[in-house]
This record gives structure tokens, C-alpha cells and sequence, in this order.
């Protein structure tokens, strides 16, 4: 069965925080959950950004859960693109990424770039100095 | 016992030089010692491959019929220099297109003109007897230009300063991004790599040097502007105010933008890296000693930007190696270091510097002249203007 993954932000009404709604996600729908960027306490409104892994039909039935508990949500329609060819490995962009999605080899000195761990904060498009940074959107 | 220049270009010419890059030499000084390595390696080849402001072109147009005396000129809307004879112009690499903004500026115009690219001449003039025409618009490649030569009057930095910032809002400098309340810190230089740190007292390295420049062989043709050097300029193991700096000439048509790259900073402009490689002969073993130097050994300053003054506050000492390793305690706290300088580029043109004169197509050339032993740093001084 071929997996799919999607990035996106939740939202999380100040009543639900205390709800085990990711683990239903894990545990009901099969989805493999990574967590990039999490900010929650009890009683305040909450915001979650994860990666979602699963099939198309189970990511659908997550997402239709999330909803029925009052979750917003929004799906990423953006991605950050490295133009590898433009860049020199110079490494302005390492001094912003905040999730060390760039980072520098520190034996080749070469850039690298994890896309899952890219929160598309877009802090590296306007810090490269080759322009080699950029935003993709789709739809 | 001591190598000549003339001695060492005997070997490249008889292909029987032993060079090596700078990193190599340093492992092989570890592993055999400072006498063993300065008798077995001729050359060293050094490098670095950073963001160079202070750099530009010379250009000559050739004469259109009737001729013009160009006294405004833009490149792709970026102006050049109007104030020399009638078709030569000097273009600077931050100067910043009319149009475009910081997004496109003279380093641009440059590194297109490498690439082989078309760029835009437009060109203004008052009119005289002997050149009558008011304006001309065309366009122009490397290949029509009759000269095109980079003559950078500040390049190669010895050292310089780490920075850092203790504001609370991003500040956007040349030193790149800094995130507020010390959130990273960055630095430039290619270390123990670098040219001007191999040759801490300059005795190999001074006017008429062939150096590599950007793909080409060029020259060490001045002191840089800035050039700082005198008794108090390494101060607590700290080369102070950057130290010693370059001019440098070499020619465009020989380039390539594989070591000559056009920049843009967000909120500041652009800048051209430059691709420098400078060959350093191992004369004896007293330039083994400086050649050996290590990161561990070679420090800088870490200084907070966001302080809007000429002297700005120095929060400590750092050494290569530590800011290499990817964080450095500053005030208690591990806070993150980034590269701006591309390490891996200046080790691809110390690479590429040793093949060539392995390859006994790139010859070291003492320097007629040394570079001077005594200058300041001095500042502006306002006076009053009534």
C-alpha cells in the first residue's frame, strides 16, 4: 500500500489540549506522527505542527477526526526548494534555520538539507546570499 | 636547509615539485615533525572563497562611431564609474542596480559577464568636438570588451571578527542574519586554510605575488586599503583590526564562476565572493612553523553587532576550532556558530591551485616588493564644516 505524507498545522481549542488526540491519530488511523513544532499548555489555546505518514484513506479518516473534535487544521502548500546548483556551501543559512533542517557536514563543509525536519519558517530564503533558497508553492 | 623561489620553479618546471594544500601540510607536520616536512614539501597552497566587498572591474568599452565620451554609465542599470577617459569605466561590486534593488548590483554585471551573458550598456555624455554623440544603449559580452579585469583594492583578509547580537530584534549585516538575544553567531574567515594566517609576517606574500584569482592567475598588486600592521597588532594571540589585506589584480576572460560567485545580503546589498589561492613555498623551517599553524591556534573576536558604534563591544576570544565545532559558549549559554566563508570552496582552490603547478602550469613569483611593516588603522575624523 503506498504511503503518503503530509505537513500540516493544528490548532487546538483551549478545552481540548488535555485530549489524547494524537494518539487516537496513531492508534485509530495507523498514522505514523512526527511532531516538528509544538506549543501547549492546559486550558490555553494550542498549536501543533506534525508530519502525517500513512495511506491516503487513513490520513482522509485522521484529518475527518481531527474535525469532528473541533481541531483546526491547515495543510502545508508549501515546501522549501534548494537550488543545489547555485549554491557554494557557504552556510548564511545554517545561522537561521531554527529546526537544523540546514545544517553544515562538518567533514565536507557541505551543506545539507532534511526536508522532514523544515518547519518552512522561510528565514533561509531571504538569508542565502546566491538566491538559492526558495518557496514552492502548490496546490 | 633553505629553498630559493628560483629553486623551487626549477622543480615545477622539471616537474619534480612536492606541493601540498595547507590541511595536508598541517597532518603531515603532526605526523613527521616541522624539520621533516619543510624538507620534503616545496609548496603549500592556501585558499579561501568568501564575500569580498571591496572589489570591482575595469572595463573597456572600445569606441562606437561617431565616439562618446561616457561620463554616465549603467550596466544592466547598474551605474559605473563615468570620471575616467572616454569608453573606460570601473564598476563596483555593491553598487546596486536602479531597478532591481538589492535583489541584482555590480558583482551581478560582473559574474554574468563571466558566464558569457549579454549585458546592457547605456551610456550618457555632454558631447565634445572630438566625441560628438550624446548617448548610446547596445549590448555588450566579455568576448567584445578589449580589457575586463578585476582590480579588487581590498581582498584576502587575514582575519576577521565573529559577530554576534544582544539586541532584541534580527539585525541584517554583512556578517549575515543575526538572530536577537545571542541567537547565533557567525564567521568569515577559511582559518587555518587561509592565506594571510599561513603567512602570518608576510614574507613570501607581498607586491607582484601570482596568486590564483577567481579561475585566473593574477597578481598582489598593493596593500589593501585597511591594511593594518605594526608591533601592537596581535593583541592577547588576537590578529586585532583584521590585520593584513590584499590588493588584488586579475583578468576577467580567464575566469570562471565556479570560483567567482555574485552575492546579495537582505537589508544590505551585494557583494561578489571572491576565490583566492595564494601558493606559499616552504623556504625553510621556520615557514614550515607558520604553515603548521592549527584552528586551535588561530583566534578571533566575537563582537555584538547591535551595537551602532565604530568600536563595538568585544564579548570574548575565540578559537577557529571551537567556532568550527558548531557551538560556542557565550555568557553561560551553548549558542549556535555558522560559516559564512564556503570552506568548501577554498578547499577546492587550494586543490586545484596545487594541480596546477604540480601540472607545472602556474610558476611562484617573489614579491619585488615587500608589503609595509608599519600602518595603522586610523578613523575618520570630523571637522567642522562652516
Amino acid at each position: 500500500m503506498q504511503l503518503q505524507k503530509i505537513k500540516l498545522f493544528m490548532y487546538f481549542p483551549p478545552e481540548k489540549t488535555d485530549k489524547p488526540i494524537t494518539y487516537r491519530l496513531v492508534k485509530d488511523y495507523d498514522l505514523m506522527f512526527n511532531i516538528l513544532q509544538a506549543q501547549i499548555q492546559p486550558n490555553k489555546k494550542g498549536r501543533l505542527m506534525a508530519e502525517l505518514e500513512g495511506t491516503a484513506e487513513n490520513i482522509e479518516k485522521g484529518l475527518q477526526y481531527l474535525k469532528e473534535q473541533g481541531v483546526q487544521y491547515r495543510i502545508f502548500n508549501k515546501n522549501i526548494i534548494w537550488h543545489e546548483e547555485k549554491c557554494v556551501h557557504c552556510g548564511a543559512c545554517t545561522a537561521v534555520c531554527p529546526s537544523r533542517a540546514l545544517s553544515m557536514d562538518r567533514n565536507e563543509w557541505k551543506l545539507t538539507f532534511d526536508h522532514s525536519k523544515c518547519l518552512i519558517c522561510e528565514l533561509c530564503v531571504k538569508a542565502c546570499p546566491l538566491n538559492a533558497m526558495d518557496v514552492n508553492i502548490f496546490l | 636547509m633553505a629553498k630559493t623561489f628560483d629553486e623551487i620553479n626549477e622543480k615545477i618546471k622539471d616537474g619534480k615539485v612536492v606541493v601540498l594544500t595547507a590541511e595536508e601540510f598541517k597532518d603531515l607536520v603532526e605526523e613527521k615533525g616541522v624539520a621533516q616536512a619543510a624538507k620534503e614539501v616545496d609548496v603549500v597552497t592556501t585558499g579561501t572563497f568568501s564575500p569580498m566587498c571591496s572589489s570591482g572591474a575595469f572595463i573597456n568599452f572600445g569606441h562606437s562611431d561617431p565616439p562618446i565620451r561616457m561620463n554616465r554609465i549603467w550596466l544592466n542599470d547598474v551605474p559605473a564609474y563615468g570620471g575616467l577617459a572616454a569608453v573606460d569605466t570601473y564598476i563596483g561590486a555593491t553598487e546596486l542596480s536602479e531597478t532591481q534593488g538589492f535583489e541584482y548590483g555590480g558583482a551581478h554585471v560582473i559574474q554574468d559577464l563571466i558566464d558569457g551573458k549579454k549585458i546592457k550598456l547605456r551610456a550618457e555624455s555632454y558631447g565634445t568636438d572630438c566625441y560628438p554623440r550624446k548617448e548610446i544603449t547596445t549590448y555588450i559580452t566579455l568576448d567584445d570588451l578589449n580589457q575586463a579585469y578585476l582590480f579588487n583594492p581590498r581582498n584576502a583578509y587575514q582575519n576577521y571578527n565573529a559577530a554576534t547580537n544582544s539586541s532584541d530584534r534580527i539585525l541584517y549585516t554583512y556578517m549575515g542574519t543575526l538572530l536577537p538575544q545571542y541567537g547565533n553567531v557567525t564567521y568569515c574567515t577559511s582559518g587555518e586554510l587561509s592565506p594571510l594566517l599561513n603567512d602570518p609576517e608576510l614574507r613570501t606574500i607581498g607586491i607582484g605575488t601570482r596568486i590564483f584569482i577567481g579561475g585566473a592567475q593574477g597578481y598582489v598588486t598593493w596593500e589593501g586599503t585597511q591594511f593594518v600592521r605594526n608591533k601592537e597588532v596581535i593583541r592577547d594571540g588576537v590578529i586585532q583590526y583584521s590585520g593584513a589585506t590584499l590588493a588584488v589584480v586579475g583578468d576577467m576572460k580567464q575566469m570562471s564562476s565556479r570560483f567567482i560567485r555574485a552575492a546579495s545580503y537582505e537589508k544590505y546589498g551585494t557583494t561578489l565572493f571572491v576565490g583566492i589561492g595564494i601558493p606559499i613555498p616552504v623556504l625553510d623551517e621556520d615557514m614550515a612553523k607558520f604553515l603548521a599553524v592549527r584552528n586551535r591556534d588561530i583566534y578571533t573576536q566575537v563582537v555584538d553587532y547591535s551595537v551602532p558604534s565604530r568600536s563595538r563591544p568585544v564579548l570574548r576570544k575565540v578559537s577557529y576550532e571551537e567556532l568550527r565545532s558548531g557551538t560556542i559558549e557565550l555568557n553561560g549559554k551553548k549558542v549556535p556558530t555558522a560559516p559564512l566563508s564556503s570552506l568548501r570552496k577554498a578547499r577546492e582552490i587550494a586543490q586545484v591551485l596545487k594541480e596546477m603547478i604540480l601540472k607545472g602550469e602556474f610558476l611562484l613569483q617573489e614579491p619585488i616588493q615587500k608589503l609595509p611593516e608599519d600602518r595603522r588603522f586610523n578613523p575618520l575624523k570630523e571637522r567642522e564644516v562652516k
